[in-house]
């Protein structure tokens, strides 16, 4: 049933696939942590207006599906004469999204750092900026990476969508191959594997590191 | 570029089939997951130690790869094993399948949350397995896992669009039919976005009130155990 030769010869045009998967996650992941500081920035603001507009980034971003956000930056944006580029539009896509749910979870993170923290930091002389850097940050990365983690595997899955605005990755080569040597089953099942192999990789990586950070006590 | 709401009326009839569509896959999806989950999480709690191997690799396999690869496994992969399914029965059984691996892993935390003097006790008392389950366990995890049930529902409901790529009539397929059709892509958008928040924030209101009331139901019977000293 499986066409061993035919898996052997189409699979490193699959792993090429997965390197792009790998790649557009890691600058989604990237670019969605920088959005998702900024953003969470906005939701701990003192002003009710910031923490508005950061909370409606979040809503908008996580309640509207990854897919539908895609479709519409690649096509709907050219015919407000947006054109953009199918890895420029996959990215954008990703990124957004990721940023939503990163600002979240370092949301959750900030929130159970006690404040005295801050304030005790202040009364020994620290600048604001010392104690974010010093502080609170090393903290809320210990806190939060078992979620970032999780989050990570999250972005790659959502990955596979990117494959409806036409980007080489794992889930489009595997598409592609399936259909040219008709063994959708066989193929779609490798892809299943590789993309299982990665997952469970960062997983157990994860479980790795918050073991070797510890638990923080607060 | 001019905003005309007629294109959306002019397709009422076309966008509230997508709705219905979207909906009844999602129920579909959600009630299938929900069995499927149970039953995989009370197998694995009581099977022996194949079974619950078996059960693990099947659970971390669907939770580690996209939904859209098990999508296309069954759709297109289903005929190579003689399961060839229709667009909405293949997507209703994929979201099913896809929802049972974390909702086995929900209502796993849950059975886990109570505290096995509980179960001896019970055993004890001469209850059987199911009276165990039916009567101690889900009544009292309920409140506990209610939030990550609701949330998974909603990750369901996230999901719905990806059955659009294998031509289920949903709403996003509907949708963008009828912008490529139109070229009226702000208003596809504008139901697109409304719709999708709208289901989604009404599906955690609703989580909220059964969980306030799963919660006062909780405590009305714990208020009537007594404890040592008030007896006394």
């Amino acid at each position: 049933m499986i066409d061993f030769p035919l898996l052997v010869q189409n699979l490193p045009q699959m792993l090429t696939g997965l390197l792009a998967t790998l790649g557009l996650s890691a600058v989604a992941l990237l670019i969605g942590f920088l959005i998702a500081v900024g953003v969470c920035t906005l939701r701990l603001a003192p002003q009710p207006m910031l923490r508005r507009l950061g909370g409606a980034y979040i809503t908008v971003f996580r309640g509207i599906p990854l897919l539908i956000q895609l479709l519409f930056i690649y096509n709907f944006l050219p015919r407000m004469g947006l054109g953009v580029s199918p890895i420029v539009a996959a990215v954008t896509g990703l990124s957004l999204c990721a940023g939503a749910y990163i600002a979240e979870i370092l949301r959750g993170g900030f929130l159970t750092l006690s404040p005295g923290q801050a304030e005790s930091s202040k009364m020994l002389g620290l600048r604001g900026w010392t104690i974010m850097r010093r502080i609170q940050i090393p903290q809320v990365v210990r806190l939060t990476s078992p979620a970032l983690v999780n989050e990570v595997i999250l972005l790659i899955k959502a990955s596979s969508l990117v494959s409806v605005v036409g980007v080489a990755e794992l889930t489009r080569v595997s598409q592609n191959i399936a259909a040219s040597t008709f063994l959708q089953l066989q193929f779609y099942f490798a892809a299943a594997v590789l993309y299982c192999i990665v997952n469970v990789t960062l997983a157990l990586l994860g479980s790795l590191l918050e073991a070797r950070m510890g638990r923080v006590r607060i | 570029m001019n905003f005309d709401l007629n294109i959306l009326f002019d397709n009422i009839g076309a966008i509230s089939n997508g709705f219905v569509v979207t909906i009844g896959a999602w129920i579909g999806g959600v009630v299938l997951g929900i069995v499927l989950g149970l039953l995989v999480a009370i197998l694995h709690r009581f099977g022996g130690k194949p079974l619950k191997a078996l059960l693990r690799i099947y659970i971390e396999m669907i939770r580690s790869t996209p939904f859209l690869i098990q999508l296309f496994l069954l759709y297109y992969g289903g005929p190579t094993l003689g399961i060839t399914l229709d667009a909405i029965p293949a997507g209703v059984l994929a979201l099913g399948i896809y929802g049972s691996a974390y909702f086995a892993e929900i209502f796993r935390t849950g059975f886990n949350s109570i505290p096995s003097g509980q179960l001896e006790a019970a055993e004890c008392l001469g209850l059987s397995r199911r009276q165990v389950i039916l009567r101690i366990q889900l009544p009292q995890m309920g409140v506990l896992i209610m939030p990550a049930l609701v949330n998974m529902v909603t990750i369901l409901l996230k999901e719905t669009p990806v059955l659009s790529i294998i031509t289920v009539p949903e709403l996003t397929l509907v949708m963008t039919g009828i912008g490529s059709e139109t070229f009226a892509f702000a208003e596809v958008l504008l139901v697109l976005c409304i719709g999708y928040l709208i289901l989604v924030e009404a599906t955690s209101r609703v989580g909220q009130a059964l969980e306030k009331h799963i919660g006062r139901y909780l405590d009305h019977r714990t208020q009537q155990i007594k404890t040592p000293e008030e007896m006394a």
